[in-house]
């Protein structure tokens, strides 16, 4: 433990004495570079043959099932080359084994798409971690990106949101690194080093640059946690230095919130530690029309999850066929863009927007009468006109991967 | 009889009439009649895309009964046919070039049979059937081979399938005499190839839910090349915990082939042993008339019978017959219409289930397997008396009852 604080500290201690901190920080950031994002899929290796894709798929507890269900309909009507490998992890078995086989999975296929898996606190041990950080930890999945958009259909305070928010999904208050020293003192370590801040950093940066964004913000608490927040937003100044075309600035976590709920559209491009990435996500989220709509990917150097942004389960709603399948259906549509299968992914995306524009077909949740099984029938039938144009559509894309 | 002569002029009227060059497709030839293809008469937007390349021999044959079967069925798939053939001078740069285009386009091929002479008089060492697969990298060769309803063999029930590379190996077309009398033959084995197919097995094996996969390989004599080949079978091999791997020597693998074939699940292998073991394990099933094939590359698929090799068949009718004589392969075969078109059916029957056309897949399979279990209709290869016309038609009839 020791070592870990003293780690931080050397950084630490030269930002605020005063002392020029750059060669550290750059210094780090050559090591960082070799665990950049490509921003090319040539050298990855899809488990693809013969034009189809094998991707896996945990659909996870409560509501993820039937969601899932749905993605698959929905895949099968626009006929998708893609093949899902499925594994059941839910919060019942994911210590005996079946967590591992989707780890191995995850890695055979480089790609997978996963509901929530819930976590139980009473039958997990202290030093026990959850089936969903075990996947993030060892799959190094070190981003979570959430796209943050409105729909016109669905009704809110706000209009017109378009927002990314990318978090560090590894360290930070996550750390799992809590103990009582003496009775009635608990110590809660939060983790903030210069490699993965850089990283984080660096990949915010590029993540602006493909998708031709304007301007990234870092969202801190450094006033306070002067040497883990200062490091962070130290290290996203110094990326920014790279990328002179995009407008870089910081915001404090609590101003962030509340400019985030009275002035959403000055934000862009979002890079913040974990545990405020987990708060602000959910603000975003509330403000486009709740979890039901908005989609996210775990993204590491080798290895892609996608899920929805807020990652519940909605294990109260599970089986009453009323869930919004629409934030895994936009997720899926992410996957497929990262995969290269971006006509399919406008098709759906489109067909879904459509859905949730045009008819108007709004579950519960957004304030309407439908069913799950209505809004994935309508997504059906629009991509269903629509496959067979989209296969045989000789075009090149515009739109870079990301 | 005048009931008969009748019909056969409506026959022969209807031959005339399908005579019409197409435009797009080169030259068509018929070799047996049956009802005219209404395919040009649907709206083509509607239907997949899948090239066609009959070959030489029997293959137009077993394609004209692919299609019959295709229209009965009303299989939305629509054919572009291009005639190539090493054989006969209708292979071109230009046309091979046109033909990969296609099967890029399209991303699903059908192939008949192309025959390959063993003669060496074009200065060019690569066959027709290698270029393609090079133009493509078609690395994976699948052959299924498993037991037919109603095809008696002297093993039981055998269902396992043999994976083959088929870019590198021996069919490396390296050859060179470097002095008179000593003639080298490089054999190619590199990690990156040997790795893909590895991964292309076990990622098979995990979809269609096989059990092991035995790697054969001769590294007891070949300690580098095969060595590192099965090396590359052992590192994939981690990833997947849930498949048992195996080794066996090709020599051992032969005999055990032979004595005890239904130890086998899913079989990988570099080039040469591929074809060896293909070909006897396709005659443990009842002869290369009933196994399909399929050949993948990341992006494309052909599907293929198993492929024929009779070359001495065809220098020998070649010295026989001269040039006006039948000069392809199953030159006895050809225009007489006793080839067995099940291995064909076979494979367009498992390219519809890979074009995502299930219904119509399982409609095609269904049919054919009852005819095979009916045991009334069988061709001179599974020592009945039918033609080819009279298999076809009896599949057509069955359709739907199975």
């Amino acid at each position: 433990m020791s070592r870990v604080l003293l780690k931080t500290s050397v950084n630490g201690l030269r930002f605020f004495t005063g002392s020029k901190c750059v060669s550290s920080v750059r210094a780090a950031s050559t090591l960082s570079t070799s665990n950049d994002i490509k921003s090319t899929n040539s050298s990855r290796k899809f488990a693809l043959y013969g034009g189809r894709h094998t991707v896996t798929m945990i659909p996870g507890d409560g509501i993820g099932p039937e969601v899932m269900q749905g993605v698959k309909q929905v895949f099968l009507c626009a006929g998708v080359p893609v093949d899902f490998e499925e594994v059941n992890v839910t919060s019942e078995n994911f210590t005996s084994g079946v967590c591992e086989d989707a780890i191995t999975s995850i890695m055979r296929n480089e790609v997978a798409i996963k509901g929530n898996v819930e976590t139980n606190p009473d039958i997990l041990d202290h030093d026990q971690k959850s089936a969903n950080i075990t996947l993030r930890t060892r799959l190094e999945l070190f981003a979570n990106v959430i796209k943050v958009k409105s729909v016109k259909g669905v009704k809110t305070r706000h209009d017109d949101i378009d927002i990314r928010i990318i978090r560090e999904n590894t360290e930070g208050e996550y750390s799992n690194l809590e103990h009582e020293s003496i009775p009635g003192v608990v110590e809660s370590l939060k983790i903030i080093t210069a490699e993965k801040s850089l990283r984080i950093a660096r990949f915010a940066f590029n993540y602006a640059k493909r998708n031709g964004r304007k301007k990234v913000t870092a969202v801190h608490k450094a006033n306070i946690m002067k040497m883990g927040d200062g490091l962070f937003l130290q290290c996203c100044r110094e990326t920014a230095k790279d990328f002179p075309e995009i407008e870089f600035n910081d915001v404090i976590v609590d101003n962030a919130t509340m400019q985030m709920v009275s002035n959403p559209w000055q934000f862009d491009v979002m890079v913040m530690p974990n545990l405020y990435g987990n708060i602000i996500g959910n603000i975003c989220c509330g403000l486009v029309g709740g979890p039901g709509i908005v989609a996210g990917a775990n993204i590491g150097s080798k290895y892609r999850v996608f899920e929805t942004a807020t990652r519940n389960t909605g294990k109260s709603i599970a089986g009453l066929n009323i869930a919004n399948p629409s934030a895994i259906i936009f997720s899926s549509a992410l996957m497929l863009k990262y995969i290269g299968l971006h006509k399919y992914a406008s098709l759906i995306n489109q067909a879904l927007v459509d859905t949730l524009e045009t008819d108007r077909i709004h579950t519960p949740d957004l304030g309407g009468n439908y069913h799950t099984s209505d809004v994935i029938d309508s997504v059906c039938r629009r991509v269903e006109t629509q496959a067979m144009k989209v296969r045989y559509d000789q075009t090149p894309h515009k739109q870079p991967g990301w | 009889m005048a009931a008969s002569g009748k019909s056969l002029v409506r026959i022969l009227s209807r031959a005339v009439q399908r005579q019409t060059p197409c435009m797009t497709c080169g030259p068509q030839r018929f070799y047996h009649l049956g009802k005219p293809s209404l395919a040009e008469a649907k709206v083509d937007s509607d239907k997949m895309r899948v090239t066609m390349i009959p070959g030489d021999g029997i293959g137009p044959e077993l394609m004209f009964s692919v299609k019959e079967v295709f229209t009965a069925a009303d299989v939305p798939v629509k054919f572009e046919e291009f005639w190539v053939s090493e054989v006969q001078d209708r292979c071109t740069a230009e046309h091979m070039n046109e033909v990969v285009d296609s099967v890029n386009r399209n991303k699903v091929a059908i192939k008949g049979i192309l025959a390959t002479p063993s003669w060496f008089d074009m200065g060019e060492l690569q066959s027709v059937n290698m270029q393609i697969r090079k133009k493509l990298d078609l690395f994976a060769n699948v052959v299924r081979v498993k037991s037919l309803p109603g095809v008696k063999t002297r093993h039981g029930d055998l269902d396992f399938v043999v994976i083959r590379e088929q870019t590198e190996g021996e069919y490396s077309a390296l050859e060179h005499e470097s002095v008179p009398g000593v003639v080298e033959s490089l054999k190619i084995i590199t990690r990156t190839k040997s790795e893909r197919i590895a991964k292309f097995a076990f990622d098979y094996a995990t979809k269609h839910g096989r059990n092991k996969v035995t790697a054969v390989h001769k590294a007891n004599i070949m300690k580098l090349a095969d060595g590192m080949f099965l090396d590359s079978c052992r590192g994939i091999a981690k990833l997947y915990p849930k498949i048992q791997f195996e080794s066996m020597i090709v020599d051992n693998t032969c005999m055990q082939l032979a004595s005890n074939p239904s130890q086998f699940d899913v079989m990988v292998m570099p080039n040469l042993y591929g074809n060896i073991i293909d070909n006897l394990a396709a005659g443990l099933v009842g002869g290369a008339g009933v196994v399909p094939g399929e050949s993948y590359s990341p992006d494309c698929v052909v599907f293929e019978s198993f492929r024929f090799k009779r070359t001495h068949n065809v220098f020998y009718n070649l010295l026989i017959y001269g040039l006006q004589g039948a000069r392809h392969p199953f030159a006895q075969a050809v225009g007489r219409n006793i080839a067995n078109p099940t291995a064909m059916l076979l494979c367009a029957a498992n390219m519809l289930a890979h074009l995502n056309l299930t219904t119509h897949a399982n409609l095609v399979k269904g049919s054919l397997m009852k005819v095979l279990r009916d045991k009334k209709i069988r061709t001179t290869d599974l020592k009945g008396y039918a033609t080819t016309t009279e298999f076809t038609n009896a599949v057509i009839s069955n359709l739907g009852r199975s």
